[in-house]
Formats: C-alpha cells, sequence, structure tokens
C-alpha cells in the first residue's frame, strides 16, 4: 500500500532484529539472575563452603516456603493488587493442619488447611472485586484478624504433633531432593504453565495492564481477580502446610511473621510491575533464591544479625535500583 | 534557508530558530538535522504524519529529550542551549501537550503558580496568587474563576488553564500539540480566537495539527517533516491540500475516502434496531435508529451530545434506563460487553490508550486476546499457533507495520495502534461493528487505509456505525447521517430522510441553529 513511514520504535527493533529482541526478552524473565550469580560466587569467595551441595539443599530448603508464597503474590501483583494477608494466613493454615492432626480426622489435615487458605483468599478477592475495596486496604484487614484467628484457634500456644502424618513434607525427600524443594518447583512450573500457556493466564496480564480495556474486551474481570486471590491463599495454605511439617508444631501468634513482605520482595526483585500487567514468575524464582542466599550467605560470612538485616534491606533497593536504572537507559522514547 | 528570503522581504523577526538539529536513539535516527524557524506573532502549523519527528522535535525543543551534539538554537539571535526542562522554560519556551499536566485537585489559580506560588515569608500569599491568576483569566476572557476546581473543568477550560500557566512565565513561544482533538467545534473556534489574539500579542505560536480545516484557518505558514527531516515551509498563499499532503507522504493519495461498497445495492436486511435507549446519566435520552446490514451509518454531534454514550449502552459497558435493543428481529437483552461480543457486536472505543489497548502487551496478544478463549486447547490451553496465523494474517490484511508482532504495542505509532485495535474487534467476526472515532490521532496515510478497511467490511456485509467529530471523514465514508444533539437523535442526513449530506445541515442539526428548516426540508 503506502510507503513505510515507520515510527522510530518499531524502526528499532527492526533493526536490532530478532536476536536483540531474544536477550532482551531473556532478561526480562530473569531479571535478577545476573546478580544471583554474583552474590554465590562472592559469597563462595569470602566464605569457602558457600557451593557445597550441603549448603545447596539448606538454601533451597529455606527458599521454598518464600517461593510458594512470592508465586501466589505474583499472581496477584500481576493483576495490579497486593496480598498482606499471607503471613497470617499461612499461620492459621499450619496451626488448622496441625490442630486436626490431632483429632480422630487426621487424614483431612492437609485438605483443610488447603481449603481454609483458599476460603479465606476467596474472601480477599470477592471484597476487592465485587465491593470495589482497596487490596491494600482488605488484605492489611486480612493481616490482623487472620492472625487474631490463628491464635484464637491454637489457644494462643504451639499446638504440637510429635507423629505429625504429613511430617515427610517437611523431613523427607525423594531422590535426594528434599520434598519442600520438589513442592516449591512444582507449584512455580504450575504457575508458568498457567501464565504463559493458558487462556487464563493471558486474561491475568490484561486485567494487570488495563482493566478497563479488559472489560470491554468481554473478559471477565471479577474472575480473574477471584482467581489470583483465591491462588494465593491456597498457596499460602500450602505454605502452612509445609511450615508445620518443618517443626512438627505450629505458634498462631509466631509463625509467618512478617513473611508477606519477603514474598513481596521477591515478586518485585524479579521484575514484576507493582502496578500490574508486566512480571514472570521465573523472576519472582530467582528473587525468591536472592533472598534466601543473601540470608545464609550473611549468617556463613559471621555478619552480627543486626547487620544482616541492613545489608539485606540495602541489597534489596539497590537491586531493584539497578535493575529501573537499565530498564531506564534501554528504553527508547 | 529559503525563509531568510521572506525575512529580507520585511517579515516580523524570528523569535526561535532551530538550525540543524538531529536526534537519535539506539539503532534510529529520529531527527536528521531538522530546521525550524517560529517568527515572532506568527501560527507556524507543523505538520507531518506520525512518526515524523514532530513530538521528537518538540520534546528536545522543550528539554525533555537531549539533541545530538551539531545542532543550534537561537532565540532571538542569541545562540542557547536546553538541556532540561527548566532551560526551556527560563527562555519562555512553553508547551501545551495532548494529555494535559494538570493537577486535578487543585484551584485554577494553584495549578498556575504550581512550582511558584508568591510567598510572604515562608507561607503561600494566597490572596496574591488568587488575584495573578483572575487578572490572566480575565485576558484570556473565559467564564471561570481562580478558585474552581481543576478537576471539575471540561477538557477546554483546563487548555485555557494552561495558557494561563505559559502567560504567566511570559512565554514567548507557545507549542499546542493537537489542542483540539477533545474539544467540540464552538470550544474550538474559542481557542482560535484566542490564540489569534496572543498572536496579536506577539507570541509564536507552533501548532500542530491533523486537520487540514484548521491549518488552512489558522496557519501562517506550514513547516512539514516526514520521516524525521525537514521536507519545507510553505506561506499562507501556497497552502493548499494537494502540496501538503505530497509534502507529507512524498507521494499522491489516491481517492482519499475510496468508497466502493454501493448505498443502494449492497444494503442488505435490518441488522440492529435500537428504539428509545436511555442511560442513568441522563446523558442518552431516547435515541433510536436502524442499521442493515452492509450499511455505513454515521453518528455526528457536538462533544457531549451523547454518541460515546450510545455506543457504549447498545455495547452493554454501561447499564440502561430504557429502550429496547433488537438483533435480526429478535429483541436482545445486552448486560455486558461479553453479552454483546457474543452475539456479533464489536465496539472500536475512542480511546484507545486507556480503553483498547494493553500497551505492556504484544502487538500479538493484543490481537489475539479477544478469541483467545474461543481458540483455546481442552484445558484452556493457548492454541499458539492459530493465534500465531490469526495475527499475521491480520498484520499483512490490515498493513500493520511491525518489525516482530511480539513487539509491545505501545512502540507503535497511533496509526499501526489503531490497526492493531482493530484487528482485535474484526477477530470476533462482529455482524455489527460500532467504530468511535475511528481515525483520531492517526496520520493521513494510516487514515484512508481505515477507511479503505471500513469501506472492506460493508462490502461483505458488516452492518457498521461509526461516530466521528471530523465531518469530512464522516461524509466520506457513511451512507447515512444521524445526527445527535444533547442525548437525542436531531435529525438524519442523506438516505431516505432527503436532507442533502452537507456540514452545513449536520453542523445546522447539531447546533440546533436551523432546527425548523432542516426538519422541514
Amino acid at each position: 500500500m503506502s510507503p513505510i513511514q515507520a515510527d522510530s520504535p518499531s524502526t528499532a527493533g527492526r533493526r536490532s532484529g530478532r536476536a536483540g529482541l531474544d536477550v532482551r526478552s531473556l532478561f526480562k524473565t530473569f531479571g535478577m539472575l545476573p546478580v544471583l550469580i554474583l552474590v554465590c560466587i562472592a559469597f563462595e569467595l569470602a566464605t569457602g563452603r558457600f557451593l557445597t551441595a550441603r549448603n545447596i539443599a539448606i538454601v533451597s530448603q529455606q527458599a521454598s516456603i518464600n517461593i510458594v508464597l512470592a508465586t501466589g503474590m505474583t499472581f496477584v501483583i500481576l493483576t495490579g493488587g497486593i496480598d498482606l494477608a499471607v503471613g497470617s494466613v499461612l499461620a492459621l493454615c499450619a496451626v488448622t493442619a496441625v490442630a486436626t492432626s490431632l483429632t480422630p480426622m487426621a487424614d483431612l489435615a492437609i485438605p483443610a488447611a488447603l481449603l481454609v487458605g483458599l476460603a479465606l483468599g476467596l474472601a480477599n478477592g470477592s471484597l476487592v472485586a465485587f465491593m470495589r475495596l482497596p487490596p491494600f486496604i482488605v488484605t492489611l484487614g486480612g493481616l490482623t484478624a487472620v492472625r487474631g484467628f490463628a491464635r484464637l484457634l491454637g489457644n494462643d500456644t504451639t499446638v504440637f504433633n510429635p507423629h505429625l502424618p504429613f511430617s515427610w513434607i517437611g523431613q523427607g525427600s525423594i531422590l535426594g531432593i528434599p520434598w519442600l524443594v520438589v513442592i516449591a518447583l512444582s507449584v512455580v512450573a504450575v504457575s508458568w504453565v498457567i501464565l504463559r500457556r493458558t487462556v487464563l493466564g493471558v486474561r491475568i496480564y490484561a486485567v494487570g495492564g488495563n482493566p478497563d480495556a479488559a472489560r470491554l474486551t468481554g473478559i471477565k474481570v471479577w474472575v480473574v481477580i477471584l482467581f489470583a486471590y483465591g491462588v494465593s491463599g491456597l498457596l499460602a495454605g500450602l505454605a502452612g502446610v509445609m511450615a508445620a511439617s518443618r517443626t512438627l508444631s505450629a505458634n498462631g501468634a509466631q509463625l509467618g511473621l512478617g513473611y508477606e513482605l519477603d514474598a513481596i520482595a521477591a515478586v518485585i526483585l524479579g521484575g514484576t510491575s507493582f502496578v500490574g500487567g508486566i512480571g514472570s514468575i521465573l523472576g519472582t524464582l530467582v528473587g525468591a533464591l536472592l533472598i534466601a542466599v543473601m540470608s545464609n550467605g550473611l549468617v556463613l560470612t559471621g555478619v552480627p544479625e543486626v547487620w544482616q538485616f541492613i545489608i539485606k534491606g540495602a541489597v534489596i533497593i539497590g537491586a531493584v535500583a539497578l535493575d529501573r536504572y537499565r530498564n531506564a537507559n534501554s528504553a527508547r522514547t | 534557508m529559503e525563509t531568510m528570503l521572506t525575512d529580507v522581504l520585511g517579515s516580523s523577526p524570528p523569535v526561535l530558530e532551530m538550525r540543524g538539529i538531529s536526534k537519535t536513539f539506539p539503532g534510529v535516527k529520529a531527527l536528521d538535522s531538522v530546521s525550524l524557524t517560529v517568527r515572532q506573532g506568527e501560527i507556524l502549523a507543523l505538520m507531518g504524519e506520525n512518526g515524523a519527528g514532530k513530538s521528537t522535535l518538540m520534546k528536545v525543543l522543550s528539554g525533555a529529550y537531549l539533541a545530538d551534539p551539531g545542532g543550534q538554537m537561537l532565540m532571538h539571535g542569541q545562540p542557547v542551549s536546553v538541556t532540561c526542562p527548566a532551560d526551556a522554560k527560563r527562555l519562555g519556551i512553553a508547551i501545551i501537550y495532548q494529555e494535559l499536566s494538570l493537577a486535578p485537585n487543585l484551584t485554577v489559580a494553584e495549578n498556575i503558580f504550581i512550582g511558584e506560588e508568591p510567598r510572604r515569608g515562608p507561607f503561600v500569599d494566597r490572596a496574591a496568587m488568587r488575584a495573578g491568576a483572575q487578572e490572566l483569566l480575565d485576558r484570556l476572557g473565559v467564564g471561570f474563576g481562580a478558585d474552581t476546581e481543576v478537576g471539575t473543568l471540561s477538557i477546554a477550560e483546563q487548555q485555557m488553564v494552561e495558557i494561563a500557566r505559559a502567560l504567566r512565565v511570559r512565554s514567548k513561544v507557545l507549542v499546542m500539540d493537537e489542542p483540539t482533538t477533545a474539544l467540540s467545534s464552538r470550544e474550538t473556534e474559542r481557542l482560535f480566537a484566542l490564540m489569534l489574539r496572543l498572536k496579536q500579542d506577539g507570541l509564536g505560536i507552533v501548532y500542530i495539527s491533523h486537520r487540514m480545516a484548521e491549518i488552512y484557518e489558522l496557519a501562517d505558514r506550514v513547516s512539514v517533516l516526514r520521516d524525521g527531516t525537514y521536507v519545507g515551509t510553505l506561506d499562507r498563499a501556497e497552502i493548499n491540500p494537494e502540496t501538503l499532503v505530497r509534502m507529507m507522504v512524498g507521494r499522491k493519495l489516491d481517492s482519499f475516502y475510496a468508497k466502493q461498497h454501493s448505498a443502494e445495492a449492497a444494503r442488505g436486511p435490518v441488522a440492529l434496531t435500537v428504539e428509545g435507549l436511555r442511560d442513568q446519566r441522563g446523558r442518552v435520552r431516547g435515541c433510536g435508529f436502524t442499521l442493515r446490514y452492509g450499511e455505513v451509518l454515521g453518528v455526528a454531534g457536538l462533544v457531549g451530545a451523547g454518541r460515546t454514550e450510545l455506543a457504549r449502552l447498545i455495547y452493554g459497558a454501561d447499564p440502561l434506563a430504557g429502550g429496547g435493543i433488537t438483533l435480526d428481529g429478535r429483541p436482545v437483552t445486552i448486560r455486558g460487553p461479553g453479552d454483546a461480543l457474543r452475539l456479533g457486536i464489536s465496539y472500536l472505543t475512542e480511546d484507545r490508550k486507556r480503553q483498547g489497548l494493553f500497551l505492556d502487551m504484544s502487538v500479538h496478544d493484543n490481537i489475539n486476546i479477544g478469541v483467545v478463549d474461543r481458540d483455546a486447547r481442552p484445558g484452556g490451553l493457548l492454541n499458539r499457533s492459530r493465534a500465531a496465523d490469526r495475527t499475521s494474517d491480520a498484520v499483512s490484511a490490515l498493513g500493520i507495520r511491525v518489525a516482530h508482532p511480539r513487539v509491545n504495542v505501545g512502540s507503535l505509532s497511533g496509526g499501526n495502534q489503531q490497526k492493531t485495535l482493530l484487528s482485535r474487534w474484526l477477530e470476533m467476526k462482529p455482524r455489527v461493528l460500532i467504530l468511535d472515532e475511528p481515525t483520531r490521532g492517526v496520520d493521513i496515510g494510516a487514515k484512508s487505509e481505515i477507511y479503505r478497511i471500513i469501506d472492506r467490511l460493508a462490502q461483505a456485509g458488516v452492518a457498521i456505525l461509526v461516530i466521528s467529530s471530523e465531518l469530512p471523514e464522516l461524509i466520506g465514508v457513511a451512507d447515512r447521517i444521524l445526527v445527535m444533539r444533547e442525548g437525542e437523535i436531531a435529525g438524519e442526513v442523506g438516505g431516505a430522510s432527503g436532507v442533502a449530506v452537507t456540514q452545513e445541515n449536520i453542523v445546522a442539526l447539531a447546533t440546533g441553529a436551523a432546527v425548523d428548516s432542516a426538519a422541514a426540508a
């Protein structure tokens, strides 16, 4: 038809071609992977015992619960929301699992915990989707209220079951890989498939990117939002089961305190946009690993505990700043 | 250099000269040694297709972009450097963008003085601020006060606030980037009158617009850019559509509105009947019409006449307060866009960035998002090969110019964005297609391509409703035109109505100026 009046960006894209595009999308997907690798090498050089098989197993086990929480958080943040309640939901579900295991219906311990998590997630999602309440407020309320329920259910003390039927989750392994790690990676894999290969996944990005346009395209926005918060709740429940299985116990007042912040940090480190619509599950995995590596490595290097907090916080801010700076430079308009 | 000649011949002196301005982005030269001269007390129109470099040049001027070394900028003949927005402001360069940059929650006075509030000691001197603002508003002759909250003003009034702000800092050059896109014709006239007054006060005005009619009316000279290069400048006497189009696109446009579907022969049975449609906010107050297959029905009216609101009602985007919709002779209930889409009604929104595109998603995803569920494999898995086929078909059918379909749609020019959005709706195979301002903010080349697509769809038997504020466009593409006024259908031109399809008749109906004569005709 007419001669090509290409605008500048598309011409830029054409010149850098296909290969350039793939490298860029690789960076987008794995975000902090280079930082993660550098930090691992630094700790190995500093301690000489960071990259041992034993330590890697420890780090990945420590990371597993946050990976599961952060995966759920990724769904929510992709829709433009936030779920501050996951730490408390984790606690309530852990108490539910252990308490149920002490009753004659011990077989129902895991389903009960997952069901409680799912129900709480859907409750949050309903308030956001139907009442149009801000996600921050809804889940901030959830964070406090659910914490109260967790203490109530455990009579404000530690519930303990030395013969916990699902202790294999926290203690056992398969082919030398701890079950916790297997579960966490499976959650990541399934989530990746949902986000990248299903209709629902495309719609999650669409709703997060432009809710008005999504609605006018015939997408039921409320379904997507309910799904995201439901997944977050369900995975918080799963994380509760994992946490309980490690210690054979659950304390409603202390378990999972502040976990929501680690989960959010992992998602943001993973390059997911806080306003929704942009992000990836593999980025979140890298982010969660980075946080676990920092915690473990700082202990190994003998940094005093107070300084560990300060350094971790600085690294989170620094890494994200670096990421934004890099993206700002590559942006073309 | 040709401008130097006319300077000698006695025109007013240049206030701003840009010479040899280049701007390179990684991999692309957006501006290649572009020159531009703005004289004192003139309106210089800056034209060019989207992507020609107009916005980039203005961003260099405003300090938002740093030009490549080698170029030169002169104000009143003195070399100046603009490396940040504050430099531009100090030099008296003010830019009013399409997207207004006002704080809606603050008052008019606060917005005018934002960042430089008059002070008395550590406190804001509110009285001085209000008085200063009111003086400027009076000078502009606007009908609102300095204490009005900006969020309550219309777009046109908000533009006046921006202009007041530019006047406060004693700007010498005022750049207006497509200021009339969101204005009704009455508001546009008022804006033009004001621009002429500002020009007489000695301001140099750079005016960016895609609308030819406005250029004829306003411009003293027209400078044209194409593909990041300077093509030339026409004096007022030399301005005519053929020359301008040839300069902008570097070729002749074959007949602009290629209406080939026959208004009479191709028309099929009635597709859509709308009766007594009302919304809950009183914007649409009893509208009715019929639309046949193969027909292009235009909807004209001033901004605020309820055209978009009517379209949204039919599409189910807003709740109905009354009235009925019949499709293929059967009454239908449309509770939401999902219902409309299932019935075969598609709606292209007027604001593609806010209500249409997913700017962070790829062209591919934007085209497929509406049909991913129809195409899906069992279990809700994406059918990726089907989607890839759809994308490549759509890209070639609509002539979407994109380096790779995985590129973010936000990085495309307006015309290509619009074609991407249009193909999303076409993929849903609509029987009834509602197009709301289908060519807003797209360049001339893309416009004529969109007209051709509309024509092709009508030939294929799609029933099409086109809403547009550009009357020549509406007259060019539509078989007959409904004119709306204050939420009602004020009349119809063309078709069986017997009223001639002229701009005058439409404007008369839209403004209510000549209701009796038009109705009697």
